[in-house]
């Protein structure tokens, strides 16, 4: 009799989700090569990841930000706001290009959605920034040092009548909403319903329902991509995102100034907040794999980076919950694949304590030399293509970088040739020269 | 010289130590600009720490927290400001289309507590801003910052702005955030990239003759 999914060991269950994204359900391929392009690539992916097997080459990733909008002669605005488009777009960049996994069309996001809820946390294009620009994050105190114990007490409650109502201009009134456990058991309790009756709390419902069929809309697009491109040849290298609880608090809660002065002024309240976030990151994975059927979560790094955080302080606040959320997801079959922007390499050493084989990191600016003795026995590396390579450097340059680091970091598996940050406008030729030299050289013998 | 206490409080990120040293000498009537004095020097080893990478971000952060609420007590007491001198004058900004500013706001601190006068623009700064603030200040230095891959294009238009202005060769020009290479200071015209802070100071002082 086959087991259930709670007696299954966390290695059955990566391998129970792995089959699941080699042979996906209700995917048609559209020719007998795409399907053999795509269990050939998955497989390689796979091969790389555990570490059980050499894979037949070295993976090669594309993760742009914009770049299939520019590519595709198009503004970042215009895929913003026209699915259609973006759609149009990433799949051009793709299928013309050849990278061994798509990451789906999620980056442009649907503009319509920020701008019913009049999002306050981004500037993009029309919204701050011009039509040729990318969005980006607004740095600030979107909660204050004072609020920890609210986030503590009750995180959900926190997070829609404190965090949206400052993120979402529309939702603005929702701060007037009463906490939802209340005494709604008892008859004649009607007291806490009495801010849903409010002209302007209804006007916010009014806002949060057009936003939400917005939002449907661009999911049916989202869906509709993924499936075609996958039909095409294409496995996901991601489901999902979650992230490293100090960067939930870091990013755009307490803000990087916030948080760095919370180590020093208010340490113990800043555990206990990032230990009730992380199980909050690890059911966003494990749910995310679940019903997608793909092990690979992306996790993007931000403030664990080289020179953010002493050594000490990257051990007591940054680590101690990233790996609980890493340990939790590889418990639930899930790879968690880590995208460390920036430098890493004083991180080394702290992060090879994982089990083998569960999960992969992609580097930024890194000695790979380095990454591949620290890391190399334990988890899939890749990463380092320079953005700056990509836009100003030559395709002979570029095959140079892939060469040094096939040699020195593809040894035996486990490498992932990949750019290290994400990228908008590139020499387009660069990109090619980074695939197709990575599946000329990459091959192993 | 020995360190005074608040110099010592101040430098290792005592706080609550150092705001009660500033508050007790400023109740005995110490004059506010030693007490000065002593925070200025504190903040330079604060620099010098950060560039042995003895300190990080953080404690950067930090210690401009505590250098503002410090300022904020002795300003109502000072008759005058302090007149320092100033090793030259740097006009700093992130360019425009880009809105990060933690990389940029440490360069400018990092200047700033090695003796130079800098005029930070903020964030997505046009062009025309920086041409402006140069012929205004006479400022021979210009600092460039920008995190994201389409910086790099506006630092070339920046370049270009103050070529057209006519005051390409009466500044130095330094650029600088997570993504510049020796590769993007040729494609920008800059005269030189900076990897971190400290190379950003290492070179204003280079430039104005100060090392």
């Amino acid at each position: 009799m086959e087991k259930k999914w709670e007696e299954l060991s966390s290695d059955e269950k990566q391998e129970v989700l792995f089959q699941r994204w080699l042979s996906p359900p209700g995917i048609e391929f559209a020719s007998p090569e795409a399907e053999k392009l795509y269990k050939e690539r998955a497989t390689r992916i796979k091969d790389a990841i555990q570490l059980k097997k050499l894979p037949d080459r070295v993976p090669v990733f594309l993760i742009p930000s914009f770049a299939p909008a520019f590519y595709a002669g198009m503004t970042p605005q215009e895929v913003m706001y026209d699915f259609d488009k973006v759609n149009m777009a990433w799949k051009k960049f793709y299928m013309d290009l050849q990278p061994d996994a798509h990451g789906g069309a999620v980056v442009p996001g649907p503009g319509r959605f920020f701008d019913i809820l009049d999002f306050k946390l981004y500037k993009w294009p029309g919204h701050g920034m011009v039509a040729e620009h990318t969005y980006q994050c607004v740095e600030g105190e979107y909660m204050k040092a004072d609020e920890y114990d609210a986030l503590i007490q009750d995180p959900s409650n926190f997070f829609r009548s404190v965090y949206q109502p400052r993120i979402f201009g529309a939702l603005e009134p929702f701060k007037k909403l009463a906490p939802l456990p209340d005494l709604a058991e008892m008859y004649g309790e009607a007291g806490s319903f009495v801010p849903y009756g409010l002209p302007d709390v209804q006007a916010a419902f009014k806002a949060l329902l057009e936003a939400g069929s917005e939002a449907l809309k661009w999911a049916g697009y989202m869906g509709a991509f993924g499936k075609e491109i996958t039909e095409l040849g294409f496995p996901a290298y991601q489901c999902a995102a979650t992230k490293a609880p100090f960067d939930i608090l870091g990013d755009t809660l307490r803000g990087t100034k916030g948080i760095m002065l919370d180590m020093y002024r208010q340490p113990d309240k800043l555990l206990q907040a990032l230990d009730v976030i992380t199980p909050l990151m690890i059911k966003i994975g494990v749910s995310a794999t679940q019903g997608a059927g793909n092990p690979l979560v992306f996790i993007p790094l931000h403030k664990g980076a080289d020179g953010f955080l002493s050594d000490k302080q990257f051990k007591t606040f940054y680590w101690p919950t990233l790996r609980k959320v890493l340990m939790g997801l590889i418990e639930e079959g899930v790879v968690p694949f880590c995208w460390a922007e920036g430098g890493f390499n004083s991180r080394l050493e702290v992060i090879r304590d994982l089990p083998k084989g569960k999960t992969a990191w992609l580097f930024d600016q890194i000695d790979i030399a380095k990454a591949k003795k620290m890391l190399g026995d334990i988890a899939c590396i890749g990463g380092t293509m320079p953005i700056a390579m990509l836009t100003v450097g030559t395709p002979q340059q570029v095959k140079d970088h892939v060469k040094k680091c096939i040699d020195t970091a593809g040894k035996g598996g486990g490498y992932i040739m990949a750019n290290g940050a994400f990228f908008d406008r590139v020499k387009w030729e660069n990109l090619k020269a980074m695939v197709d030299f990575t599946k000329e050289y990459g091959v192993y013998k | 010289m020995e360190n005074s206490d608040l110099v010592t409080a101040l430098a290792d990120l005592k706080e609550e130590e150092a705001l009660k040293i500033v508050e007790e000498k400023l109740s005995a009537g110490e004059e506010p600009l030693k007490i000065l004095e002593d925070v200025r020097r504190a903040m330079e080893i604060v620099g010098n720490r950060f560039a042995n990478s003895e300190y990080f971000i953080s404690d950067l952060l930090y210690s401009g927290e505590i250098l503002k609420t410090i300022t904020d007590m002795i300003k109502p007491k000072l008759a005058k400001a302090a007149k320092v001198k100033r090793l030259g004058k740097v006009v700093m900004g992130s360019v425009a289309g880009d809105i990060h500013d933690i990389g940029k706001n440490i360069v400018v601190f990092m200047l700033d507590v090695n003796g130079f006068e800098v005029y930070d623009l903020g964030v997505d700064v046009p062009a025309q801003k920086f041409v402006e603030k140069i012929k205004e200040t006479g400022a021979p230095i210009v600092g460039l910052s920008g995190f994201l891959a389409l910086a790099f294009d506006s630092m070339k238009q920046t370049i270009q702005a103050i070529k057209d202005a006519g005051l390409r060769d009466k500044v130095k020009v330094m650029i600088g955030g997570g993504q510049i290479t020796e590769e993007i200071r040729k494609y920008t015209g800059a005269d030189a990239y900076g990897k971190d802070a400290i190379a950003g100071v290492s070179l204003a002082k280079k430039w104005v003759g100060a090392e």
